[in-house]
């Protein structure tokens, strides 16, 4: 079968056969459960997930003590969130967070708001990033909690999660990062930025799917309450018996997007830059999302003039995303490119690619070819393309509704 | 979203695909949607002193069943009277290309495109424009004439 190219990193990563290697033995051989105290089936699985807790400890400059393991990063987001906000209403009952966020984070904080909290949404700048200003501004003296991301999914932009969390710090509010899609592609040393909580997943770092980790800082100690609740493991934080060959994936993955970050990044952004140099050819197309102030293997672009839907079937030789959910009745135009101002028609037509360990010059090569000439052909078919050839402005034009 | 094989069809190899000029008398214009909806379809006919239509052409900004409804109807409007055309409707589109129920619009702009081209047309020739309530026989004998 000749399989589409995949370009689409930023919603999973194939494991690492060096990941899948390291996995394989936790499913037979040494099967023990790392919570079994009185046999070396136990005390095998627990040095195993100790090791991998290091390694993940050791690419975020945390103490292996303060990772707790999740099933992925949306059960870090909803632990973090959730969890602080609970343990810490009786301070104050007003979160912000950002409208670009994850749905992870989003939809926690709507579930908190019917629990009584208030929650401040605020908007990006056009580029993508948060304006510093109207952060402090949002601010109030019943703030517990603030999450902002630190490197979004969609458009690939880094917040500058320092300042953020100064910020927070200066007031005493605790400050959460969801982190899924910066491990391996952004510097993080939490032994030195400000941040209370962070989020991560194994499946964005060529680790597995179904695990992830909760940085919950110890100095200062920064209190959550549980949402699973059983047998008090990882410090009563997360109860459930540790999925040992995941954690031991994850923490393999991790190992090695610390030793290779450089290596990947710098193939990343010369693939990506490649792809940008050969998309840019066309007219009319638009970049979402700041393009210095992201991570090197994102590249999410508008094709002004074409429809969405039509560009994803033009695709159908790229696994790349859509920024138009069009899976029901109505188009829904990403809710991430909205928040940044995007026309609806502009939003419709983005494409998000993003690039990896396992891509190729030649993926890239035939991914222009065909995107080019694709665009070109709808083109030809849309009459939007020729009105703006015959320098009719859109905008202006009275369209019959329907 | 799975496409039916003659959506694709449509889709890869679009049928007269173009424009004429819009200014000549012969031709009609029909221009129907909206960017912001996601679909927009110009639609060009070529009517001959006959009153049949000689040829069709499009353009359409909207997903591939838009670009097919559109295409398919380029097809067969050639040949037809206009009394004809206006009995093509948006089921016989959508049965034909076997549109799943949430692209059904679709064959609606479609089917709008005509009769807007029409109007158009008979705008230019100085007749009433044609409504839904007008009697197909009125409208033969208008175009006859």
């Amino acid at each position: 079968m000749n399989r589409p190219i995949y370009l689409d990193y930023s919603a999973t990563t194939p494991v690492d056969p060096r990941v899948a290697k390291k996995m394989v033995p936790f499913l037979f051989d040494r099967f023990g459960n790392p919570a079994s105290r009185s046999h070396s089936y136990g005390w095998d699985a627990e040095e195993a997930v100790e090791l991998a807790r290091e390694q993940v400890a050791q690419l975020v400059g945390a103490d292996p003590k303060e990772i707790v393991w999740t099933s992925g990063a949306t059960e870090s987001d909803n632990l973090a969130i959730a969890g602080a906000a609970r343990f810490h209403q009786g301070k104050g009952k007003h979160l912000i967070t950002v409208t670009t966020e994850h749905k992870a984070v989003l939809d926690t904080m709507r579930h908190l708001e019917r629990e009584g909290f208030t929650v401040t949404y605020l908007d990006p700048e056009p580029n993508g990033l948060l304006d510093l200003e109207k952060f402090t501004a949002a601010i109030r003296p019943d703030t517990v909690l603030a999450s902002v991301m630190h490197v979004n999914n969609e458009i690939g932009v880094i917040q500058d999660i320092s300042a953020i969390g100064n910020l927070c710090r200066a007031r005493g509010i605790l400050f959460h990062v969801d982190a899924a899609q910066s491990t391996g592609k952004v510097a993080i040393d939490l032994d030195t930025l400000p941040v209370d909580l962070m989020s991560f997943s194994a499946h964005k770092t060529y680790g597995p799917k179904g695990i992830g980790a909760l940085f919950v800082r110890r100095r200062p100690r920064v209190r959550i309450e549980a949402l699973m609740h059983g047998g008090g493991h990882e410090r009563g934080m997360r109860s459930g018996t540790l999925a040992t060959h995941q954690i031991v994936g994850m923490g393999e993955a991790f190992r090695i997007a610390h030793a290779e970050m450089a290596i990947d990044n710098e193939r990343a952004r010369a693939l990506r830059d490649k792809l940008f140099a050969g998309l840019s050819a066309l007219d009319e197309v638009y970049v979402n999302g700041d393009l210095q102030l992201r991570v090197p293997h994102n590249l999410n672009m508008s094709f002004n003039f074409v429809e969405g839907e039509s560009l994803m079937m033009a695709m159908k030789d790229i696994a790349v995303s859509s920024g138009s959910a069009c899976t029901s009745a109505s188009l829904e135009p990403s809710y991430v490119l909205r928040a940044l101002g995007r026309p609806d028609e502009l939003a419709h037509s983005s494409i998000r690619f993003s690039v990896g360990r396992f891509t190729t010059e030649a993926d890239v090569d035939t991914t222009v070819e065909l995107v080019t000439r694709n665009v070109r052909k709808l083109r030809d078919l849309s009459p939007l393309w020729e009105m703006h050839q015959e320098g009719i402005d859109l905008s202006k034009v009275q369209w019959a509704a329907h | 979203m799975a496409y039916s094989d003659k959506v694709l069809d449509h889709y890869d190899n679009p049928r007269n695909v173009g424009s004429f000029d819009k200014n000549d008398p012969q031709v009609g214009t029909g221009m129907v949607g909206a960017p912001a909806c996601g679909d927009v379809m110009k639609l060009h006919i070529k009517v001959g002193a006959d009153g049949v239509i000689d040829e069709a052409r499009f353009k359409t900004y909207g997903c591939g069943s838009a670009i097919a409804s559109s295409s398919l109807v380029t097809e067969w409007l050639r040949g037809k009277t206009l009394a004809q055309a206006l009995q093509i409707k948006n089921t016989d589109i959508a049965e034909e290309l076997a549109l799943p129920p949430v692209k059904i619009h679709c064959s609606v702009l479609a089917e709008d495109a005509i009769k807007a081209a029409i109007n158009d047309y008979r705008a230019k020739q100085g007749a009433a424009p044609h409504t839904d309530e007008s009697p197909v026989e009125t409208l033969n004998a208008a175009t006859a004439g």
